[in-house]
């Protein structure tokens, strides 16, 4: 348990003006200032909201444990603040730096409070300092998940985008696949495509690897069996973009894809799709 | 043979190979691969960097970009203390696998470089080498 002492929290309330001054001049010297993702009138805002938080909180709470009710306020502060950072794209050092500058200026009004008790000025710059460390990592911490949060979104967002089966024509789905073929994103893909084979009572699906970098034995294997998943579903798959380096590269690899029908780009499947079903295109006179 | 630049890539997960798989796509265009040796070394690296994490349980990428006369290439070591092979020549046999893959990807592998060296022994560990040239 350490509770600030009272000569220290009235020392805070009675200087606040000069404290934030010190504040933002010690922000300012650091740069923290200088970025125009941020002005000034916000950081002074946040600071005077910060300052008065902090002083009604430690007056009640203990300084050594952030995880209690009186700390709420103060934390969620911090939270929204390390949020509104991230979304800025301003990087976690530049929060924290926040928190971290109040020290200065604190341990000097300390100074001046306790200038003829050096134990107590000992105890309080501890505690005070303890205090703050706990908030920064607050801040950290909450600027980390708040990243994290934005990156997994937009995987789930990627995911999502990476899998469009769209119709070419009647009868005709195509499947343009993009980026690296795992496990985990080939089942979705086989599935989406399935699907819509079934809605739409198409026979012929044609699957785009223009966008796939690299093709090993695994995305081969993850074709084949797709592949013949779509087989057994009576409908018939055309694979297109094969590249001439992912020609010679599959040749050399050994791999085998005898049985099924390959096309060097979409244009080409197209065409072979449209003649199977019996069409033909021709120039209007 | 001479070693200009070197360095070592961890391979811990599935993702690690695609980071792998760039990281050498990077430095075979600083050795002025041509596209079709780039995309061939690439997949090596793919087959390779996959066995270490799947069957080795983990393992390293040391590279290095190697000149040798007037030819510039990549040498590649992928590292792992997995169970290692007992029977090499049976592992490379095309379409022998101890898992659920293809079978192809060590002696594909091996057909997609330059030079290509394999030790290993039960309990060991495998230590594969491999070599690409411009």
């Amino acid at each position: 348990m350490s509770i600030l002492k009272q000569a220290t929290i009235d020392a805070i309330k009675q200087n606040e003006s000069a404290l934030l001054t010190a504040w933002i001049a010690g922000l300012e010297q650091e740069g923290s200032l200088s970025d125009n993702r941020i002005t000034r009138d916000e950081v002074s805002a946040q600071a005077k909201d910060f300052l008065r938080l902090l002083v009604a909180a430690s007056a009640v709470g203990d300084a050594a444990d952030l995880s209690r009710g009186e700390w709420a306020e103060s934390r969620q502060f911090l939270e929204l603040l390390s949020r509104s950072r991230a979304q800025r794209g301003l990087d976690s050092q530049h929060t924290a730096r926040f928190i971290f500058s109040l020290k200065r200026p604190l341990f000097d009004q300390l100074q001046t409070t306790y200038a003829g008790d050096p134990k107590a000025l000992s105890n309080e710059v501890w505690a005070v300092s303890e205090l703050l460390d706990l908030l920064g990592m607050h801040t950290i911490r909450a600027f980390q998940k708040s990243r994290e949060e934005v990156i997994m979104r937009q995987q789930e967002e990627l995911l999502e985008l990476s899998t469009p089966v769209v119709k070419l024509w009647d009868g005709v789905l195509a499947l343009p696949m993009i980026g690296t073929l795992d496990s985990q994103r080939t089942q979705v893909v086989m599935e989406s495509l399935l699907q819509r084979i079934v809605e739409t009572g198409s026979d012929i699906a044609i699957i785009d690897i223009t966008g796939v970098p690299t093709v090993d034995t695994l995305v081969a294997q993850h074709l084949l069996k797709t592949v013949t998943a779509i087989r057994l579903m009576g409908a018939d798959c055309i694979i297109s973009g094969i590249r001439p380096q992912i020609a010679q590269t599959i040749v050399h690899l050994g791999l085998d894809l005898g049985g099924i029908v390959t096309k060097a780009n979409l244009a080409d499947a197209l065409a072979l799709a449209l003649k199977r079903s019996g069409l033909t295109v021709t120039r209007a006179e | 043979m001479s070693s200009m630049r070197s360095g070592t890539f961890a391979l811990r997960s599935e993702q690690d190979v695609v980071l792998g798989r760039q990281a050498v796509r990077k430095l075979a265009l600083e050795c002025g691969l041509r596209l079709v040796d780039q995309t061939k070394l690439v997949t090596a690296v793919s087959e390779l960097a996959r066995n270490a994490v799947i069957y080795g349980g983990g393992g390293d990428m040391d590279w290095a970009i190697v000149e040798e006369g007037a030819r510039k290439g990549v040498q590649l070591v992928f590292r792992d203390n997995g169970p290692g092979i007992p029977d090499i020549k049976q592992a490379m046999t095309d379409g022998w696998t101890s898992g659920n893959g293809l079978g192809l990807g060590l002696a594909g592998a091996k057909r997609l470089v330059d030079q290509f060296d394999i030790q290993s022994a039960p309990g060991q560990g495998t230590r594969v080498t491999i070599t690409k040239w411009n």
